[in-house]
């Protein structure tokens, strides 16, 4: 008896499916991954911007503010440090593409050996930003670090290049270039392999050389690597967290900070937990990467449309 | 071939060009040359001055034993195995899923939903952070490994389901036509159909994500603070603390703590460029 | 009601322990969250978590250590998620924060019994709205540590005034050599500078009231203190770079000879020991006097122990922190952290510069400050001590960074 209301059951539902199926499976497919999305990235985005109204420090009872965290912000001079080395950071960074692709160009032989040439050329980009940021802490050591010396050597006087507030920044900028460029360089590399050798040889012929060659060949055909490296080099500037965290705290006294350290400092540091002013910095920096991420999208679409 | 190969060139070309390679890696790669330097040093070399030199003596095999026998590092290096491998196999399901259904079906509202998963792999951590923490703290996982890693699938969620759904794509879909023919169901044709040829994106997804998250330092920060559950990217800040000034035992420590994803590279090169690059190539 | 009387059981059960360690036991769980992972507080911490344990074999006791920096920026963190049962921080106006938000636990408890009376010296310190929030285990001279061996070299002696200061210093530097080393990469080794030259400069009373918030940044007293600090600078007397390192890091300049003396706290003395130093090349004297007729008062921070309010295991807490005010754990500890021990009833341990410092903190008729950024609100302090790190590189800028300073007090005390 039982038996048979289940069976009967099983097949109930083997015929919705069957009916049903190519409707439902895609939702059935995504479910868990808009679940996990949803909970701990769409949400929390709303809700910081909904903190962002508030004063709380992220224990007793919020208390609503209105625009006044915003309001504050605007008369905070540490926010227009840290915004002011954001865009130091994002126009520096954009040099990794173009330096990405010099090295790529200068790689891009077939001597012995160059493949492994190449896998260390780029691996600096698989350590991580700490590691990174320890490594160019010590190497500008004025006390201990290669730096010093290194530019003694073309007559430069000594440098404390993270104690000082006009070089700290671009010497932070400077260690986070240095992944990216391999990035860039990576990318570039494999866009070079899929250059169409037959129009170079054809441009070739015509007379083209070196930099025109490099400008009217062979950089259209590099598209796509300079789409990517562009988006991937934005963001990466824009989360230059662990950087500044690992190098400097945002010191010598606050002139390194970016957006995104300032908002982990107001927000967790033991000077801090005032969540409220936090998730306003951090919406700020949200809509300055909203415009990219916009830019991103809409590129997609357009290819989406054309595909 | 561009630029111009170096066959082609004079002799003296090629070889000025063979000499200067090496030269320009040894450039390149000269802060991390220091500090592999000064992790085979003995600590008698910082106080005596010899920075750059020769080591006085070979202490290489004494500063590394002394890194996991003298500190918390095997703890944390632990930590970030149970952190990494569990949200590269999270990840990975979740956005094979995902990938599938957003480059299958044709339902409304598809593009959005993918347009979604792009756009929250680009949002900056600082607008998730109050949030996320204050969610982790009240599911009672703050300060565990959990916690940490529930978030991290979530994330990465996002970029893979974007990897995934391109990669799909671009597999011939006539085979799934043909399965449907047959009768057969859409699960199967996932599991029996598609996911075997997935197998290079999984290769390649899991080297990245792996990387991506034994290098994540933002969220271990925000969301662990112990050494029950704090990765090597966190840990290495202690690590320092502990043998402050000892620049040898420092260096010999972040070496330890750049060391996997390094390996995995060098094991992995093929799908790990092959995923890094995806899309450089029309 | 249900609190007190198990508050009451608490006591109960802690005076059975100290009556028959054997009767009373403690069961369950101890966390401890210690705030320094350098070697002799690590020793030291370590040392009293044995012998609890070594008492109580059943207890599980469970000592995570956390960078002293590090702590700064967890506390809150943890305090509020994730509790442990005991934390190291300090007295003073640091514990403030915490307090006003109901994270520490009301330990009053403890201090109305004999331990009170043994630690009564740091009583005010541990006193906030009029309860006690913690229990000290040490604390620590301030002054200046200098190489002894290169100054009779040169034949100088410790100055005792200003002017002998600064004559000292002109000798140290036409030797070829710094006066003072410095690490200001985490500026609060910068307060230590301020305070002592605001403290000689115009006493304790006004730095207290400084610190308090109730005078302006902008006020001359204090510029009369920047300007003191200017002589110095002008002077160059500071090794370069002071931002480019961390107080360790600043230490081998010492050891090397490269700078003769550091202004710090006594916890120097160990790692300059592990670098060579003995009792014969490395000195102390005491700050010396700026303004003449002007009551010395010293820095001597102490460094306590707390019950978060959300812990798990407070009556193992209670009884843990009830060992630690002991005079027999402080006598022990102390010897080990190399620091003078809160305890009336505790030996001084027989060294040079805890003897140095017992001689010069029980003499300082001007009273005892506990640090910059422990008598300063945390905010302002963090501000200060910024400021002070940019003085020091750039000391032209004080205007600007007194003008920033006094808005940061103004908002504090708005608040």
């Amino acid at each position: 008896m039982t038996q048979m209301t289940e069976q009967a059951h099983a097949a109930d539902t083997r015929s919705w499916w069957s009916r049903n199926q190519m409707r439902a499976a895609p939702w059935l497919f995504l479910a868990p991954g808009i679940a996990f999305f949803a909970v701990y990235v769409i949400l929390p985005i709303f809700q910081s911007f909904h903190i962002s109204f508030y004063r709380w420090d992220g224990l007793g009872e919020a208390t609503p503010v209105g625009l006044d965290n915003y309001r504050q912000l605007f008369e905070d001079r540490a926010f227009y440090v840290s915004l002011r080395n954001n865009v130091k950071w994002l126009l520096l960074y954009l040099l990794a593409i173009p330096a990405g692709l010099a090295i790529a160009l200068f790689l891009n032989q077939q001597i012995k050996g160059m493949r492994l040439y190449k896998s260390l050329f780029f691996f600096p980009f698989v350590i991580s930003q700490v590691v990174v940021g320890l490594v160019f802490v010590w190497f500008y050591n004025p006390a201990i670090g290669l730096w010093n010396p290194l530019i003694g050597l073309f007559g430069f006087a000594p440098m404390n290049v993270l104690g000082n507030p006009n070089t700290v920044t671009y010497g932070i900028i400077a260690a986070g270039l240095w992944p990216q460029i391999a990035y860039c360089m990576i990318l570039y590399l494999t866009g070079l392999n899929a250059v169409d050798p037959e129009q170079v040889e054809a441009a070739r012929l015509d007379g083209a050389k070196g930099w025109k060659m490099l400008w009217y060949v062979i950089l259209p055909q590099l598209r796509p690597a300079t789409f990517i490296a562009v988006v991937v080099t934005v963001i990466g500037a824009l989360r230059s967290f662990d950087m500044v965290s690992v190098m400097t705290r945002g010191g010598p006294f606050g002139s390194s900070r970016v957006l995104a350290y300032y908002m982990f400092e107001v927000s967790l540091s033991e000077y801090g937990f005032r969540m409220g002013y936090g998730a306003a910095i951090a919406v700020i920096l949200f809509l300055i990467m909203l415009v990219y991420i916009a830019f991103f999208l809409w590129r997609m679409w357009r290819d989406e449309r054309a595909a | 071939m561009f630029p111009t190969p170096v066959e082609r060139q004079s002799a003296a070309v090629q070889a000025t060009y063979k000499a200067l390679v090496p030269l320009a890696l040894i450039l390149w790669l000269l802060p991390l040359l220091m500090v592999a330097l000064f992790s085979i040093k003995p600590d008698g070399d910082f106080t005596s001055g010899n920075l750059w030199g020769m080591p006085s003596s070979f202490a290489g095999f004494e500063n590394y034993t002394r890194v996991f026998t003298d500190s918390s590092m095997p703890r944390y290096l632990l930590n970030s195995i149970f952190i990494t491998v569990p949200t590269v196999i999270g990840a990975v399901a979740l956005s094979c899923m995902t990938g599938f259904a957003l480059a299958v079906y044709r339902f409304k509202g598809n593009l959005w939903l993918f347009f979604m998963f792009v756009a929250g792999n680009f949002v900056p951590f600082q607008i998730l952070m109050v949030p996320v923490r204050d969610l982790t703290i009240n599911l009672g996982l703050y300060d565990t490994r959990l916690g940490l890693v529930l978030f991290h699938i979530a994330f990465q969620t996002g970029f893979c389901t974007l990897f995934m759904r391109n990669f799909i794509r671009a597999l011939p879909r006539e085979l799934i036509e043909a399965a449907r023919v047959e009768g057969v169901s859409e699960i199967r044709i996932f599991w029996y159909v598609v996911l075997p040829l997935m197998r290079p994106a999984i290769a390649a997804l899991s080297v990245l994500i792996f990387t991506f998250i034994w290098n994540d330092y933002f969220w271990a920060v925000v969301l662990t603070q112990g050494v029950e559950s704090q990765p090597v990217t966190a840990g290495i800040t202690a690590f320092n603390s502990q043998f402050r000034a000892a620049y040898h035992m420092m260096s010999a420590g972040s070496i330890i703590a750049a060391l996997p994803p390094v390996m995995m590279f060098f094991l992995m090169q093929k799908h790990f460029i092959a995923g890094l690059t995806l899309g450089a190539v029309k | 009601m249900r609190f007190t009387l198990k508050g009451a059981a608490a006591m109960l059960a802690l005076t059975t322990a100290l009556a028959g360690p054997a009767s009373a036991e403690l069961t369950g769980n101890l966390r401890i969250f210690f705030n320094d992972q350098n070697p002799a507080p690590r020793a030291a911490m370590e040392g009293m978590v044995e012998r609890f344990q070594a008492m109580h074999p059943d207890l599980n006791i469970e000592l995570t250590l956390i960078d002293r920096e590090a702590n700064k920026t967890q506390i809150r963190n943890y305090l509020t998620a994730n509790a442990p049962d005991v934390n190291g921080w300090y007295a003073g106006n640091r514990m403030r924060p915490y307090v006003s938000a109901g994270l520490f636990e009301d330990v009053s408890d403890l201090w109305e019994g004999p331990m009170g009376e043994e630690l009564a010296s740091t009583l005010p310190a541990l006193t906030l709205d009029g309860k006690q929030w913690g229990v000290p285990y040490s604390y620590y001279q301030w002054g200046i540590y200098y190489r002894e061996d290169i100054y009779n070299e040169l034949g100088l002696t410790a100055a005792t005034t200003w002017d002998e200061e600064k004559a000292n210093c002109q000798v140290i530097l036409d030797s070829g050599r710094k006066c003072y080393a410095i690490g200001s990469r985490h500026p609060w080794t910068t307060g230590g500078w301020f305070d002592y030259l605001n403290l000689r400069t115009n006493g304790y009373d006004f730095h207290m009231e400084l610190t308090a918030g109730e005078v302006a940044w902008t006020d001359d007293r204090v510029r009369e203190t920047f300007a003191k600090w200017r002589e110095l600078l002008d002077m160059g007397a500071f090794i370069d770079n002071p931002t480019a390192y961390d107080w360790q890091e600043a230490l081998p300049f010492v050891v090397n000879g490269e700078a003769t003396a550091y202004l710090m706290g006594n916890f120097v003395v160990a790692p300059l020991r592990e670098a060579g130093m003995t009792d014969d090349t490395l000195g102390f004297y005491p700050f010396p006097e700026i303004t003449p007729g002007i009551a010395r008062a010293e820095d001597a921070p102490t460094d306590t122990l707390h019950i978060p309010a959300q812990a798990q295991n407070k009556d193992n807490a209670r009884a843990f922190l009830l060992y630690v005010a002991s005079a027999e754990n402080q006598s022990i500890v102390n010897e080990v952290l190399g620091q003078l021990p809160i305890n009336s009833n505790a030996e001084v341990s027989d060294d040079k510069f805890i003897r140095a410092g017992f001689e010069m903190l029980s003499t300082a008729p001007g009273g005892i400050a506990q640090f910059f950024d422990r008598d300063t609100d945390a905010e302002m302090a963090s501000a200060g001590m910024e400021g002070f790190q940019e003085f020091m590189m750039f000391p032209d800028n004080l205007d600007d960074i007194l003008n920033r300073l006094e808005a940061v007090r103004q908002r504090v005390n708005s608040r």
